[in-house]
């Protein structure tokens, strides 16, 4: 009878109603403890967008049984995350701010792990004759000629980098053709890709970047393009809550010789993006 | 334990202003709670607000309402409206849940409710949703949702007026039963004859006055005040004064 | 053109294929947005039906106040949230942030406004029409809240899906407190807005998609519900 169906389906949605408010609850209260052991690692969007981790972290959990998760921001929103005692361990490239942290007292040791390269990506058909591998004769002649170039201008690393070489090349970059995104390397390639502008890049960020357009690397191999990582260990005695002995375990399988191959195996269409130099004592 | 006593009602100088406009002036009468009283009127004289008024839905501008002296307004009393609003539940729901509230135990719930529906027939549309119910059936539901309450007095305000000959003549004996079991009964018609068939007494209306108040027979075959004689003439259907509210 | 075509064949080939990491990000967005609509249709209803019938001293301050709250930007909502939950606010020792509780959380709080400002307005029509009746039968205005609210579930059932799908589109203030972190708190939306970032719009079209899906499913689903309701039940 269909009124019957009809009170059937009212039960139904009643005991639905009721699983659904008793599962929100649940949701909110604490699970249960993980049966391995996690940590936060604020690290940076470019280190993120290379696939660094993806290929990284599954062998970290195989080796230490830690589950690391990684949150990935601009190093300096990083490093303040590191300050607040949001993350176990900051993993970021740009040394005058590590120095900086650490003379703060907030982080307890540096240890350089791997360097990386920065390119400058521009359009194939080169207006301002950048190409070449000297990074501050480009940086020279895109000024006076005008070129659009795309900056990250968001307190990364590579930003920091970029403005270490303006000043290095005694530019202030200024003007209608210095667009200033705010943003990440992927949306601020992805500006240059539709602006035909100019660029600095992360390696890692460029080669695993699948909306070229018309860019293509036009600047590479000069040694200041070489983009050093370090990563610390967020201070206990500032952050009590810190777990020092798992971030004290990911930084040390980093280091180890498994944790630096790691790193030298991982490829993008064959090519090696991040190459190991930790050495004790550094 | 005797029940208290709630009659006499009385109204005493009862006033009420609604929208700036006197819908009641200087009512006064009052019911012994045996007869069957009908209030009548024509359109916009205060019928249905003076039924509220006696409910206490209306607070009085002026005056007040009396129940056996007292001014606090008791609990066994119960109103059906001239569109009663059901819930979105079945019709024995509707009838449970005027119980819930009411204190009625839950264990108790369902047999009373059972009690109310039945004595009213709609026992074999207990399960429908109260709202696909015709309006005949809507208004008898109206009346076991109020009887299962086991009020002292009911209020009815036009029960029959919307309802079509044989729903009306359904509701009819409702009220009929629902007073022989003993619950006073008020209400307001334009109906006559259900007014003629059913009241004991009439407490007739007129741009808020209170101009009569006879028994039955004698309103209709000797009625005193000139509006009255007009009325029943069907010379006044509507009041110069704004309609009820 | 030929880019957003092929992109679509392979996001159609991507959710065909059953790729496992793109259904657990389907899943987790599902279940914090359920969550958080739960959370607040469980404090929204109740509030916006007694605001709604019940007199109190700044009762229309309430009212604007909540239809004001209606304009929230979620990006403040974020940083707010963060703020109290990062290790150096009041919240911090919770130790939520970055973890799917803090997208609830967050989720909660944006559409807690809607839906409270949703059901007061329903509530107070509804009022309009049950008052007298109501009060007539022994009910007050405190006690008439849950009664009008189960009476209009039906009208309330749109409000609770215009929550979930607030909740499972919002994608700044998730991002903020939930650190869109692989495998735990990287939901449909933050994968999106990553994915684009990164370039790969295929992964993100997948995704788009099945939002899109989701969203017009339960839609569609609460449509029909209150065709059939109407028909059986006036």
């Amino acid at each position: 009878m269909e009124y019957r169906f009809a009170r059937f389906l009212k039960s139904l949605g009643a005991a639905s109603l009721a699983a659904a408010t008793l599962a929100a609850p649940l949701l909110l209260a604490s699970p249960p403890a993980p049966a391995h052991d996690f940590i936060i690692v604020a690290s940076t969007t470019s280190t993120e967008q290379s696939g660094l981790f993806k290929h990284l972290l599954p062998e970290v959990k195989k080796a230490t049984g830690i589950e690391v998760r990684v949150v990935a921001v601009g190093t300096g929103q990083a490093l303040d995350m590191g300050r607040r005692g949001d993350a176990d361990v900051v993993f970021v490239h740009d040394l005058p701010a590590e120095e900086k942290f650490l003379a703060e007292g907030f982080g307890v040791r540096r240890y350089p792990v791997m360097y990386n390269d920065f390119v400058i990506v521009g359009p194939k058909s080169d207006p301002a004759d950048a190409k070449g591998n000297d990074v501050i004769a480009a940086l020279r002649r895109i000024a006076s000629a005008g070129a659009p170039f795309a900056s990250r201008a968001d307190k990364s690393g590579t930003h920091a980098a970029e403005l270490r070489y303006w000043t290095m090349a005694g530019i202030e970059p200024k003007g209608a053709w210095y667009r200033e995104t705010g943003s990440g390397m992927g949306p601020t390639l992805n500006t240059a890709s539709g602006m035909d502008a100019y660029a600095l890049a992360d390696r890692g960020t460029w080669l695993s970047f699948r909306n070229r357009g018309d860019l293509v690397v036009l600047v590479e191999g000069d040694t200041k393009l070489f983009n050093q990582y370090g990563v610390m260990l967020v201070n206990p005695a500032r952050h009590p809550h810190v777990k020092k002995e798992s971030g004290q375990k990911f930084i040390d399988w980093l280091v180890s010789p498994a944790g630096q191959s790691a790193i030298a195996a991982y490829k993008i269409e064959g090519e090696q993006l991040f190459f190991p130099d930790y050495r004790p004592g550094t | 334990m005797a029940s208290p006593a709630l009659f006499p009602l009385e109204a005493r100088g009862l006033g009420v202003v609604l929208g700036g406009h006197a819908a009641l002036e200087r009512v006064d009468f009052a019911l012994d709670g045996r007869a069957r009283v009908a209030v009548l009127g024509a359109n916009g004289a205060g019928k249905s607000v003076l039924l509220r008024a006696l409910h206490g839905l209306v607070p009085p501008t002026s005056g007040e309402v009396l129940w056996a002296g007292s001014p606090a307004r008791p609990r066994e009393q119960a109103m059906v409206f001239q569109r009663p609003v059901m819930l979105r539940r079945s019709a024995l729901a509707n009838v449970e849940y005027a119980l819930s509230v009411n204190g009625i135990a839950r264990a108790r719930l369902r047999v009373r409710a059972w009690e109310a529906i039945d004595r009213v027939g709609l026992a074999h549309l207990a399960d429908r949703p109260a709202r696909v119910l015709s309006g005949g059936e809507q208004q008898r539901l109206a009346l076991a949702r109020a009887w299962s309450l086991r009020p002292r007095v009911i209020f009815l305000d036009e029960p029959t007026t919307s309802l079509d000959p044989s729903a009306a003549a359904e509701v009819e004996r409702v009220i009929d039963e629902i007073h022989a079991a003993g619950t006073a009964i008020v209400f307001t018609t334009h109906q006559l004859g259900l007014a003629r068939r059913v009241a004991d007494e009439i407490l007739f209306l007129h741009e808020g006055r209170l101009t009569e108040h006879t028994p039955v027979e004698a309103f209709f075959t000797a009625p005193r005040s000139a509006e009255a004689v007009r009325f029943l003439k069907g010379e006044l259907p509507w009041s110069t004064a704004s309609p009820d509210s | 053109m030929h880019d957003i075509l092929s992109s679509f064949g392979i996001a159609l080939r991507l959710i065909a294929g059953g790729n496992a990491e793109l259904w657990r990000i389907v899943a987790l967005s599902l279940e914090v947005s359920l969550a958080s609509a739960m959370l607040a249709c469980a404090v929204g209803l109740p509030l916006g039906g007694l605001v709604a019938v019940c007199a109190f001293p700044g009762r229309r301050a309430m009212i604007v106040a909540l239809n004001a709250l209606l304009g929230l930007p979620s990006v403040v909502v974020g940083l707010v949230v963060y703020l109290l939950l990062s290790r150096a606010g009041p919240l911090g020792n919770l130790g939520i942030l970055f973890t799917p509780k803090a997208i609830i959380l967050a989720q909660a709080l944006l559409v807690l406004p809607i839906v409270a400002a949703l059901a007061r307005q329903f509530v107070e029509d509804a009022w309009r029409e049950y008052r007298e009746q109501l009060t007539s039968l022994g009910v007050s205005a405190r006690r008439a809240v849950p009664t009008l609210l189960w009476d209009l579930r039906l009208s309330l059932l749109t409000v609770v899906l215009a929550g979930f799908g607030r909740a499972a589109s919002e994608v700044g203030a998730v991002m903020i407190v939930g650190g869109n972190i692989d495998g735990v708190t990287r939901v449909m939306t933050t994968a999106i807005a990553l994915e684009t970032t990164k370039g790969d719009l295929p992964l993100a079209l997948a995704l788009g998609m099945i939002l899109l899906t989701v969203v017009l499913a339960l839609n569609a689903a609460a449509y029909a519900i209150r065709e059939w309701s109407a028909r059986h039940h006036g």
